[in-house]
């Protein structure tokens, strides 16, 4: 059983994930994305974007970072075994381009259990640093501009199920 | 590359439809580009031990595969403002051999004032639904 006491949980910004070029190339790869704005500088500048964009579904690389402050936590109560996803939505305010560096905001936004059966929903918020910042920190400079919210949810089969 | 006008577009128009397969190997490089190392996507021991019939395919990797025929349409991939998935069942991966998956995209709800198109994508595997309510908001 998921531990109901995280629910409402809201995690401090994480540390800055930079994306690079390289790795939005390599993901848009794995995922058969060909358009060239993912591949080419001057496709992705042609369009109006500063740098390379990444595909619709990039944000899981960054969100997948911040929700393992939550599954991995041993008072949580996840055996990730026995997890199977169960539903995923991104909410883009802007595209993410090459040379963001994303911080992310957690939010545990429900944790219910019934029966043999847990779900948990959790909520990314990710906001881009603001660029003239050497050595970006969230203390420092506020969040930023936001960039887009990851909503997950994980059922978590328990030993009966 | 040219752009849908949303002045043509009819609700129920096919945007797209394709067949895509995963293989293995392909479970094994969206593992490493996604850094999703769950063994479940690659060790069949592991997978049979989740009570899986075999190593399935990351939900997300379909979900990232799939998104391709709305961004190829829409001519701009920074054009997907919102999608949204529901994982109905997952997708077993042989070995050796491949997964096929069909995918079709149909526009669903259109709103000029916003000039926003809502497009559909139904995501089978022999016949089964893999994915539900698999929808992405274009700005076009």
């Amino acid at each position: 059983m998921a531990n109901a006491d995280f629910e409402g949980r809201v995690y401090p910004a994480n540390a800055p994930y930079s994306v690079g070029r390289e790795k939005i190339r390599e993901f848009a790869g794995a995922v058969g994305a060909t358009h060239p704005a993912h591949h080419d500088l001057v496709a992705a500048r042609g369009l109006g974007y500063p740098d390379l964009v990444a595909p619709p579904t990039f944000a899981v690389v960054v969100a997948q970072r911040a929700e393992s402050q939550y599954i991995s936590d041993p008072e949580a109560d996840i055996d990730f075994s026995r997890v199977v996803h169960a539903d995923e939505r991104f909410t883009h305010h802007r595209p993410i381009t090459a040379g963001d560096e994303l911080t992310t905001v957690l939010h545990v936004d429900r944790v219910v259990s019934r029966g043999a059966i847990s779900m948990v929903t959790t909520r990314c918020e990710i906001y881009a640093m603001p660029e003239r910042v050497e050595v970006p920190s969230p203390e420092a400079d506020g969040l930023g501009e936001h960039v887009v919210t990851v909503t997950s949810t994980l059922a978590i089969r328990g030993e009966d199920a | 590359m040219s752009r849908p006008e949303i002045a043509r577009l009819a609700v129920g128009d096919v945007v797209g439809a394709r067949t895509v397969t995963f293989d293995r190997a392909a479970l094994v490089r969206y593992a490493g580009a996604s850094g999703d190392f769950n063994p479940i996507h690659w060790n069949d021991k592991v997978a049979e031990g989740a009570g899986l019939p075999g190593v399935i395919a990351h939900g997300m990797l379909t979900m990232g595969t799939v998104v391709s025929l709305v961004t190829e349409w829409a001519g701009d991939p920074g054009a997907v403002v919102d999608y949204q998935t529901r994982f109905t069942k997952p997708v077993e991966v042989p070995n050796p051999g491949a997964a096929s998956i069909e995918v079709t995209a149909t526009v669903a709800k259109i709103d000029t004032e916003a000039g926003t198109v809502r497009v559909d994508l139904a995501v089978t595997v022999d016949g089964d639904k893999v994915l539900g309510r698999t929808q992405a908001l274009v700005r076009l």
